[in-house]
């Protein structure tokens, strides 16, 4: 029965893929899709003499992934010239930044959202431009709405009204009712130009970011994309300084967690216990229909990472509110 | 999955897995004489599925999934099982297409060169193309034709014609009852029957066309018909690709491109007969003016 672990050993060693046959073909792209790494598959196979079916569906993806990074680099351009004007410097998190400063995890990463990290002293002026320059709320709810005001790391998502696209405003990495508190004006000092008016954050503030938004923020759904990145960040940058960073801003377990996990998956065989092992077991509960799998692991890792979020009774007021409102679990967040 | 049904329609593989063996029996059965996906590797995954475990006996629904999902569709009764698996296929063609500009048209071709019809939903797009087909057109479609940018020809995906409401009696005239599947009565878009393509256009469906005229039908007025500007033919097709904005530059110019190269008409028809008769006549004076 193939998991996410057919993925992880066609990214780590694509050779190993001409040994597939037609079923197992079928699910490695069905598991890549559904990861939402097909781009990146195509790009790890790309000169492989591959069976003609298969060539053409990752020559489309490659084709996808291009296209995908247009559109990502030009909303980074938009948001530039909105906030350029009035003093506030974008820097770009995640996807887009990997795209705009040529590193290897952009190669062929689906993008959704523009992320940014702005001043948090600066976030009304931010969410004013952008309302005056065509973006506009998504969440209806006004729980939800005066949720993220007042707990999250980042504005309620807006969408941009003629490109469909939405930006996420971030003024720090985590949220403020996690127990970890970054040191978000660090970030902002260490970021980097890599074109004028656009930033990222330094090489390692980017793992220590990954590490963050995998195991002290989100539920590892993206899991095996999210490990890809830390993968590729360490292979472009190496992990000099790294842990003194992640100790600056508390986050060494995650940190540390990460590059072993990251490395099991992707690398050299690292030495893992038996946490890992469970962390590997949910990001890799996938079948070869692209379907979510091992239920069970998974409202174990939905149940921790509310309980990593927030104190255990704002976690059971939300859920609560949550549940009146239509339903909480592992896909409605 | 407990049941798979793999098939080629066009240059597109698909795989569809069921909890039931009802819909992949139906499948397997319409598209019998269909070809299976290049190297045993489909483009797609569509999953008909149930959404609790016990509803797979009680009171079955059925899920629609795959690589490319709407988070809100509704689930469809067992009975339409059919129909949810074509509606997945289409959905991953609609989301997930990313080769060829997706034009929501029908399309016929004569002589290596195709007829494009699009329109509104009801404008009789699949009612013309499957009665086209039965008076000598190859038919290449009935929902999507292809447009490859690299090229410029129309690609055929000739999946099963879907008549809807009154259609159904108008095509059950005209063509021999083996050749349909079961009547869907009662779904969202209201009765539904589909249509077998004949065994000339499957064997065919690899042999893309160049596009020759691009219709623009609407059922229901007094017989009329008027040059559709290219600029016009652009935006009304911009609206009729679901992939168009997804293409990005290559889809601009695919399509500016079709628009200049391919002349475009408006048909108002009062009742099929009629419609015919303007097509064909379009198709002759086509042939004049060239």
């Amino acid at each position: 029965m193939s998991d996410g672990w057919l993925l992880a050993r066609a990214l780590r060693l694509p050779g190993q893929t001409l040994a597939l046959d037609a079923a197992g073909w079928t699910d490695l792209l069905a598991i890549a899709r559904a990861e939402q790494m097909i781009g990146t598959l195509a790009h790890r196979l790309n000169g492989l003499k591959l069976p003609g079916a298969v060539q053409r569906i990752l020559e489309d993806a490659r084709a996808s992934a291009d296209q995908g990074r247009t559109v990502a680099l030009w909303e980074a351009e938009v948001a530039r010239r909105v906030l350029t004007p009035i003093g506030v410097p974008v820097v770009l998190l995640k996807g887009t930044a990997f795209v705009a400063a040529g590193l290897k995890a952009g190669q062929g990463r689906s993008i959704g959202d523009l992320d940014i990290l702005v001043p948090r002293d600066d976030i009304d002026r931010v969410e004013a431009a952008l309302l005056a320059n065509g973006w506009e709320w998504v969440k209806p709810d006004p729980y939800d709405d005066a949720y993220y005001r007042r707990w999250m790391h980042e504005l309620p998502p807006l969408i941009h009204r003629d490109r469909d696209r939405m930006i996420d405003v971030h003024h720090t990495i985590l949220p403020l009712t996690a127990r970890i508190t970054p040191d978000a004006a660090g970030l902002l000092a260490d970021s980097v130009e890599i074109a004028p008016g656009l930033l990222t954050l330094s090489p390692n503030d980017m793992l220590v970011h990954a590490a963050a938004h995998l195991f002290a923020d989100g539920e590892l759904a993206g899991g095996m994309r999210n490990l890809w990145d830390v993968h590729c960040l360490v292979e472009d940058n190496g992990t000099d300084g790294l842990a003194g960073r992640a100790a600056h801003h508390g986050l060494v377990k995650e940190t540390a967690r990460a590059l072993r996990l990251a490395a099991a998956l992707y690398g050299e065989v690292a030495k893992i216990g038996l946490a890992d092992r469970f962390y590997l077991r949910r990001i890799t509960a996938r079948d070869g229909w692209g379907w979510p799998t091992r239920p069970f692991t998974r409202q174990a890792f939905y149940i921790r990472s509310h309980w990593l979020r927030m104190p255990p009774a704002m976690l059971v007021r939300h859920l609560w509110t949550k549940w009146r409102n239509g339903g909480a679990g592992p896909s409605a967040g | 999955m407990r049941h798979v049904f793999s098939v080629k329609i066009g240059p597109v593989g698909f795989r569809v897995g069921s909890d039931w063996r009802a819909p992949v029996a139906q499948l397997a059965d319409l598209y019998a004489h269909y070809p299976q996906p290049d190297d045993g590797v489909p483009d797609f995954t569509v999953r008909l599925f149930a959404a609790r475990p016990w509803r797979r006996f009680v009171r079955p629904a059925v899920m629609i999934g795959g690589d490319f999902v709407l988070p809100e569709a509704a689930p469809l009764p067992l009975a339409q099982g059919l129909l949810a698996a074509e509606m997945g296929m289409n959905l991953q063609m609609a989301l997930g297409q990313r080769r060829y500009l997706l034009l929501h048209a029908s399309a016929v071709e004569r002589d290596g060169r195709a007829l494009l019809m699009t329109g509104v939903s009801g404008a009789g797009k699949s009612t013309l193309a499957a009665l086209l087909s039965l008076r000598g057109w190859r038919l290449m479609g009935d929902e999507f034709a292809l447009l490859d940018p690299a090229t410029g020809l129309i690609h055929a995906f000739p999946r099963l014609v879907s008549l809807k409401n009154a259609a159904i009696g108008v095509v059950e005239r005209a063509a021999p009852e083996r050749r349909f599947g079961p009547l869907l009565a009662g779904t969202p878009k209201g009765d539904i029957r589909h249509l077998v393509p004949d065994a000339a256009a499957v064997a065919a469906m690899h042999v893309p066309a160049q596009p020759a005229l691009i219709l623009f039908p609407s059922f229901g007025f007094e017989p009329a018909q008027r040059e559709i500007s290219h600029s016009e033919a652009f935006v009304r097709l911009t609206q009729a690709s679901t992939n168009y904005v997804s293409l990005g530059e290559r889809g601009f110019t695919a399509l500016t491109g079709l628009v200049k190269s391919t002349p475009a008409l408006a048909i108002d028809y009062p009742d099929t007969d009629s419609a015919i008769a303007q097509v064909e006549a379009a198709w002759e004076a086509l042939g004049q003016d060239s």
